[in-house]
């Protein structure tokens, strides 16, 4: 019996259709994606790396929010113009904390893998008040109101608790104390800040990000997180020094 | 129409409503600092809206018998206007958007309207509402046509049909307040996904159940793509949108996968959305509507089957080519961009047997906007696999990829494939659905197919331009060895062809409204019913003569 012929009894079984959808279907994927968990170079290793602190996390969820993904690339790709644009490419290991990725499909706006550190932060609080203030031709939108909405820094712990859940090596610590770090990042003169940089690392930026001590706000966050951009770790800066070396 | 349910079903269906007001309500009580509250509350109210619209006529007396022995098509009908709704909604958005690049300024001021947030409401809208909408339609039309079988019971295809729209509804409300995973075409979070799961195996037993009923040994064509679509969209769904809720007065989930793992699976999920909901679903339209249509049957049942499991297998490999040069492995890219070439045949298999059995009926293209609606269609489906065989090469993908080339090759897919067979699928089905001689006014539908062929046109070719000549712009080097053009440069080149993008959508839109207009005139007019498919009925079962048993 041919192939025609095997077929002709296959479509008259509804269950043996659906069943044989599915198995076609799932190869694919079971090749491409398992092993992806189970090979360990796929991600390198970096000991250096840090998580992201509460206000970071909140930062990241305003970036979500609005949809930045959406304009903005995370992913600096192995090609010569876009490492001399961006900086060295993005290393798997730099997103390993990203629940989820956001390395994005569309350059409406430039890629911002690194853009932590590249600009001060009056220029990014300008900016997203204003893009046009800044870059005159942008065609970003204005975020104005970030500057007056509070950040809500109650619930941080839950949110360190569930991204633990799924693989971020948040300690008991980290998570009890979410709420103040939040307040502290942005409160560089009271007790909070110590914590931050005590549970952080010494490198974590503690300043009040929009100009205004005080209670954190969007901007606050939203700034905090653009400023750890490509800062999480040294790995892609090592690895293109030790290409370069040899 | 909710008149047609008999008296037990219309207990079931307040059962239903109940359980869900319930679920809103504790949506809200939890969530009452979070959108989650928002969200909850909008639950309740359908569910309260529901309850109402079945008590309204719960009293009324119970349909007769004689309605076994028609097909079901109350639920095909509002699912065909919920589509045209969608639509025109989400051609609205995706039309507002397009001038945001223009104008940036047009957000006016307010949170909710800025780019980010509405951008996934109008993907949103246009393909769930308008394609889902469409698909759910259709197919149930088309698996009662070809099993010659009623569906098995009057509550399910309204649960999967309201269920869906709820979830619709939840999305797009979502993302203005900017509830969403950011995960491209499944933004919705952990509740609205969860909904989507339960109405999904439901639409699912609908299937099985029906095929269980039918007359035909043959299960058709049409029906192996509609099953591929609700099953791999099942399996798409599941995985990728798995998620730790931060609780459940939460809106907001973490995936569980991050980074490369994350990037793979999101793109598995990504591409395969175009594979099996953008396109095995509406090549299962096209497998009926078209022969129909045109008169003729399909050309080819061998390119049938050669392009059914060749787009089954070989497009769930396909997802990584989204992530060339990526810190994706190599060995992955790689697989991704094989199988892409290789699913030029199967794709060209099933676009060659459609324009072959126009063969003998190109009279009736010439003549007829519906029949060229969909044989547009298929020549889009051609041109866009090709297309994107062609993109998912590595050197081709590493000029396009982040540019509005890719924008321009999904709406070639999207308005000229997708749109362009629904729309032919709809002017097809609403005067047979409605009991009508043909459309409200068969200009208009000319107008229709002439007004979405030049907004087609004028968006693909805008942004071949703008994504090819940003894409060399971002790469050109001058003389002394160092990048030619700023960022901002290259942005600034832009313009003329978001322009015309924006145009081109203009004109695409304002063919949908025409077709809305077209499809509601048609439902409306007076006139003397005329039944142009007396023939179009089940088998009955008359006393004392045996079944059809399956192999007669």
């Amino acid at each position: 019996m041919g192939f025609l012929g095997l077929h002709y009894r296959l479509e008259r079984k509804t269950m043996s259709l659906a069943i044989g959808i599915i198995i076609a279907a799932s190869i694919g994927g079971l090749i491409e994606i398992v092993p992806l968990f189970t090979i360990h170079q796929t991600v390198e290793d970096a000991p250096d790396m840090r998580v992201y602190t509460p206000l970071e996390i909140a930062g990241r969820n305003i970036y979500i929010r609005e949809g930045c993904y959406a304009c903005h690339s995370q992913m600096i790709r192995t090609l010569r113009d876009e490492v001399e644009r961006y900086g060295p490419y993005s290393l798997a290991v730099e997103s390993k904390y990203d629940h989820p990725m956001l390395w994005g499909s569309k350059r409406t706006g430039p890629d911002i893998a690194r853009l932590g550190g590249k600009y001060s932060d009056e220029w990014h609080v300008k900016h997203l008040i204003n893009p046009r203030d800044v870059v005159p031709e942008s065609v970003m939108p204005p975020y104005a109101y970030l500057t007056r909405a509070k950040v809500r820094v109650d619930d941080l712990g839950l949110h360190l608790a569930a991204l633990r859940k799924v693989g971020v090596p948040y300690t008991d610590e980290m998570i009890a104390n979410a709420s103040n770090d939040a307040y502290g990042q942005t409160s560089p003169d009271t007790p909070f800040a110590e914590g931050v940089t005590k549970r952080y690392g010494e490198a974590t930026n503690v300043r009040a990000f929009d100009g205004q001590p005080g209670e954190p706000t969007e901007m606050d966050a939203l700034v905090a997180y653009l400023q750890i951009l490509g800062k999480l770790t040294d790995a892609a800066h090592k690895a293109k020094t030790a290409a370069a070396g040899e | 129409m909710i008149a047609q349910l008999t008296k037990s079903e219309r207990q079931l269906a307040l059962i239903i409503l109940l359980a869900l007001t319930i679920c809103g309500l504790a949506m809200a009580i939890a969530g009452r600092q979070d959108p989650l509250g928002v969200h909850g509350a909008i639950v309740m109210l359908a569910g309260i809206a529901g309850i109402f619209g079945v008590i309204y006529v719960y009293y009324e007396p119970e349909p007769d018998e004689a309605r076994l022995a028609l097909y079901y098509d109350d639920p095909t009908k509002v699912a065909i206007i919920l589509a045209m709704i969608w639509a025109v909604l989400g051609m609205f958005i995706g039309d507002w958007v397009a001038w945001q690049l223009v104008f940036p300024n047009l957000t006016f001021d307010a949170s909710w309207s800025s780019f980010g947030r509405i951008r996934p409401a109008h993907t949103s809208a246009v393909i769930f509402g308008f394609g889902g909408n469409a698909l759910i339609g259709t197919s149930l039309y088309v698996l009662q046509r070809t099993s010659r079988a009623r569906l098995p019971d009057q509550i399910s295809p309204w649960f999967v049909l309201l269920g869906y729209n709820l979830f619709c509804v939840l999305a797009a409300t979502g993302y203005l307040m900017g509830v969403t995973q950011s995960k491209e075409y499944a933004e919705p979070e952990w509740y609205a996904d969860l909904l989507l799961v339960i109405v999904w195996v439901v639409y699912f037993i609908i299937y099985l159940r029906t095929l269980a009923r039918r007359k035909e040994p043959h299960i058709y064509v049409a029906n192996w793509y509609y099953m591929a679509f609700i099953l791999v969209v099942a399996i798409l769904h599941t995985v990728n949108n798995l998620a730790m809720p931060v609780s459940f007065g939460h809106a907001k989930s973490y995936s569980a996968f991050s980074g490369v793992q994350d990037a793979m699976t999101q793109w598995w999920y990504g591409h395969n959305a175009v594979a099996f909901f953008l396109t095995a679903g509406f090549l299962g339209m096209m497998y009926y509507y078209l022969p129909v249509r045109a008169g003729r049957p399909i050309y080819s049942y061998r390119m049938s089957i050669i392009s059914f499991w060749g787009i089954t297998f070989m497009y769930m490999w396909a997802g990584s080519h989204h992530l060339h040069y990526t810190a994706l492995p190599q060995w992955v890219q790689t697989l991704g961009m094989t199988f892409s070439v290789m699913l030029l045949v199967p794709s060209w298999a099933s676009a060659g047997n459609a324009l072959l059995t126009l063969n003998g009926a190109w009279y009736k293209v010439r003549d007829d906007a519906t029949l060229r609606f969909m044989m547009v269609a298929a020549v889009f489906y051609g041109l866009t696999t090709f297309e994107g065989s062609f993109m998912a090469i590595r050197s081709v993908n590493s000029l396009s990829h982040y540019t509005d080339w890719t924008v321009g090759h999904v709406h070639a897919g999207a308005l000229g494939w997708v749109a362009m067979i629904t729309f032919g699928s709809i002017y097809a089905s609403v005067p047979w659905l409605w009991k009508r001689e043909r459309m409200y006014s068969p200009a208009l539908v000319e107008w229709h197919f002439w007004l979405a062929v030049a907004g087609l046109f004028t968006y693909v070719f805008a942004m071949w331009n703008s994504g090819i000549i940003q894409g060399l712009m971002w790469r050109t080097y001058n003389d002394s060895g160092t990048l030619s053009y700023s960022f901002i440069e290259t942005v600034v080149a832009m313009k003329p062809y978001y322009v015309a993008r924006a145009i081109g959508g203009l004109l695409f839109l304002a063919g949908a409204v025409v077709g809305s207009y077209n499809i509601w005139m048609t439902i409306r007019t007076a006139g003397q019913p005329v039944d142009a498919r007396a023939a179009d009925l089940p088998v009955t079962q008359p006393a004392g003569v045996p079944a059809l048993q399956p192999g007669e």
